[in-house]
């Protein structure tokens, strides 16, 4: 199973030969350097404040930068909303795991609503299967890349695991520059601008849901979202680190993330932790809800239940 | 200034030997840098690193090479807390390969990183470093620290040989004192950076930081033993069997410390038998019919047990032939142990379960041997710099002509 995700997509490979044309490319790159580097290089973009330091008006600045950028690389407007949490509202998840039937419709909705690379293939959600009648939650054991004619498959079941937005999140201890955090509605966002690309919160997180662009993210034209808040879809840049955001450009304007709007069986349920009338409070309440890993204390908003 | 110029000259000139070694060097440097260079433009695709394994190669050396830079400490202990004569008179190729060691460190992180021009943002003041909650914030801080107090211990002992004069340790032996425990304090917080985590049970055991800082104890003074009789074929410089008896001694007691919490890491994980001892099963014995490490553990522990014995054993430590062969065992036992060894299985099966085999391409190689290279020429250009100065030699050239 490990075999698949081991192709190196793009087909960069180095073998023995490299190494002398290497060597002549680090002479030639050298000397073609200055010239290079200032082509790409953004003394704005350098300079850029770490998102929670910046006024109103910086922010806008920045904005309309990074939207004239997208604009002129996608050749279609792009819009870049700093809408912020709402007073009052504390995002939490639910998935029942008794509905999912694996069909993996969440985990593409996903990839289109947040602009995530499709070559190399970043996902956000991962779906695991599970052998029914085994040992529950062997996670050793799962497989991420199943591929069957149909779902649900006889005898398995299944789990999707994405960020869980803990409440106390290694992720955000880890970050050696903070440029991740936990918003005041609980989503634990990055600062693409601000993110070194260290790696360090993706060794934190129990949960697998942090991504790396390993390269250039690409996304095609035609299916860029257009829609785009700052710390969550808008496109990213190679060497950082992106998960999912509850998608906080939809779920700050009052929509359900896409993943809970797509799935064809009802398994996704979202809504207001501090609302005691919200669908959510009421599966907590009333289900048999458990959490991914809870002896880490890592007190995740995202609830695992059984509505059947 | 005489001296500094003479010193300088030191550096530029030598017979053909010498020339060969810089100019081989610069060849694998330029190397590591037009590999660099792809990897800047490529992204790290290039790499075998995945979001499964984020970690690999260059981690690994930069766990490693944080352990040699605990040589300096080691010999600073008994050099002037004790006054141990023969050891004082090495203790700067010590405090220069620390320099190397923590300099080799930076580099292996600055190529790890995906956005290394926004590094700045991890400095206090001008960035937004994380501290106290990011252990990573603490490393950067005893690194950097770490390295500044070496340069200046060795810039100092360099401007006072100079002068023709013995430096006046009361100026500093406080320095010298915030060395030692400083020198422990980048091992353990390199070691907790990876103790920390929750999400890793291979790594989130307490036997962590002892374990790094008894292997750092074995490889650094190990290297140290190797470069200080190299200084001593291809210099003036008489460093005394004494030291190196010492030294050699000292590597036998730390690999058995290192050996026995290994012992007892081994005993905690498959007598208990939970499923977190799957990463150390990965180690030994493969996991899944996954055994890329297994090879290279197996040798690492055969390298660790012989320099074991041949440490053990006086005979065999005064031999110079095995205590050499001990050495190098012992140095390549570690760098795996230590490297590779415990970085990847942190990642293995990854908090999911998956397992992702790394194995690091030949771009990371390059880049790699690249900063190796780029260590080596450092350190040779710092000796022979220093070499005259502490010798003597330039302060008599330069009376003369005064």
């Amino acid at each position: 199973m490990s075999k698949k995700i081991r192709n190196n997509p793009l087909g960069i490979s180095m073998d023995r030969r490299m190494f002398l044309k290497s060597a002549a490319a680090g002479i030639a790159a050298a000397s073609a350097l200055p010239v290079s580097a200032a082509d790409a290089f953004d003394i704005n973009a350098f300079l850029q404040k770490h998102f929670r330091e910046m006024t109103e008006d910086e922010i806008k600045k920045v904005i309309g930068r990074l939207e004239k950028e997208a604009s002129l690389e996608w050749k279609k407007d792009v819009r870049i909303s700093a809408a912020k949490a709402t007073p009052g509202v504390k995002f939490g998840y639910g998935l029942d795991l008794s509905r999912c039937i694996g069909c993996r419709k969440c985990v593409y909705a996903c990839v289109s609503e947040n602009n995530q690379s499709r070559n190399p293939q970043v996902h956000w959600i991962s779906v695991l299967k599970f052998k029914k009648g085994e040992k529950w939650i062997d996670l050793e054991n799962s497989e991420k890349y199943y591929n069957p004619k149909e779902v649900p498959e006889k005898d398995s079941f299944y789990m999707p695991v994405q960020c869980q937005q803990c409440e106390d999140s290694p992720c955000v201890k880890a970050c050696p520059t903070q440029a991740t955090w936990k918003e005041p509605d609980g989503i634990v966002v990055i600062d693409y601008n601000w993110c070194i690309g260290c790696r360090y919160c993706m060794a934190a997180c129990p949960y697998g849901a942090r991504r790396f662009n390993w390269s250039k993210p690409n996304v095609p034209a035609n299916e860029l979202n257009t829609e785009t808040h700052y710390l969550g879809n808008r496109p990213r840049y190679k060497g950082v680190v992106e998960k999912c955001t509850f998608c906080i450009q939809r779920t700050r304007a009052g929509k359900y993330p896409a993943c809970v709007e797509v799935c064809p069986v009802g398994a996704r349920k979202f809504g207001n932790l501090l609302d005691p009338k919200s669908e959510i409070r009421y599966l907590i309440e009333n289900k048999r809800v458990f959490r991914l890993k809870e002896d880490l204390n890592t007190n995740p908003k995202f609830y695992y239940f059984f509505a059947t | 200034m005489k001296v500094l110029f003479a010193a300088i000259g030191n550096v530029v000139k030598g017979d053909a030997k010498y020339y060969a070694w810089l100019a081989f060097l610069s060849a694998l440097v330029v190397a590591g840098l037009g590999a660099y260079l792809q990897q800047l433009d490529k992204g790290l695709i290039t790499t075998a690193m995945r979001d499964q394994v984020s970690w690999g190669f260059y981690i690994a050396n930069f766990t490693f090479l944080v352990g040699v830079a605990a040589a300096a400490v080691l010999l600073v202990i008994p050099a002037y807390l004790y006054n141990f004569k023969p050891i004082k008179e090495i203790v700067l190729f010590g405090e220069m390969l620390a320099i190397t060691a923590v300099t080799m460190c930076i580099l292996f992180i600055m190529v790890d990183l995906g956005q290394p021009l926004m590094v700045w943002h991890l400095l206090p003041v001008i960035g937004k470093m994380n501290f106290p909650a990011s252990i990573l914030a603490w490393d950067v801080i005893v690194l950097n620290g770490y390295l500044a107090i070496n340069a200046l211990l060795v810039i100092y002992a360099l401007y006072r040989l100079s002068m023709g004069k013995e430096y006046k340790l009361a100026l500093v032996f406080p320095l010298i004192l915030l060395s030692i425990p400083w020198a422990i304090s980048i091992h353990t917080v390199t070691a907790f950076l990876y103790n920390g985590l929750s999400s890793r049970p291979f790594w989130n055991a307490s036997i962590l930081a002892p374990r790094f800082l008894a292997s750092a104890f074995c490889s650094g003074p190990a290297l140290m033993l190797i470069i200080l009789q190299l200084i001593r074929r291809f210099s003036k410089i008489e460093i005394d069997q004494k030291a190196i008896s010492k030294i050699a001694e000292l590597v036998a007691y730390t690999i058995g410390i290192n050996l026995f919490l290994l012992g007892a890491e081994v005993f905690k994980e498959f007598y208990s038998g939970s499923i977190h001892k799957a990463p150390l099963e990965y180690l030994y014995f493969g996991l899944h019919g996954n055994s890329r490490l297994v090879p290279w553990t197996w040798m690492a522990l055969l390298f660790n047990l012989t320099a074991f014995v041949i440490f053990l054993i006086p005979k065999t430590r005064e031999n110079t032939l095995t205590l050499n062969i001990g050495a190098l065992l012992i140095i390549v036992g570690v760098y795996i142990e230590k490297g590779m060894g415990l970085v990847v299985p942190g990642f293995i099966p990854d908090t999911l379960g998956e397992i992702y085999e790394y194995w690091p391409t030949m771009q990371e190689v390059i880049i790699t041997v690249g900063i190796w290279a780029f260590g080596a020429l450092f350190y040779t250009l710092m000796v022979r710099f220093a070499l005259p100065i502490y010798t003597g030699g330039l302060i008599g050239a330069g009376k003369q002509r005064s």
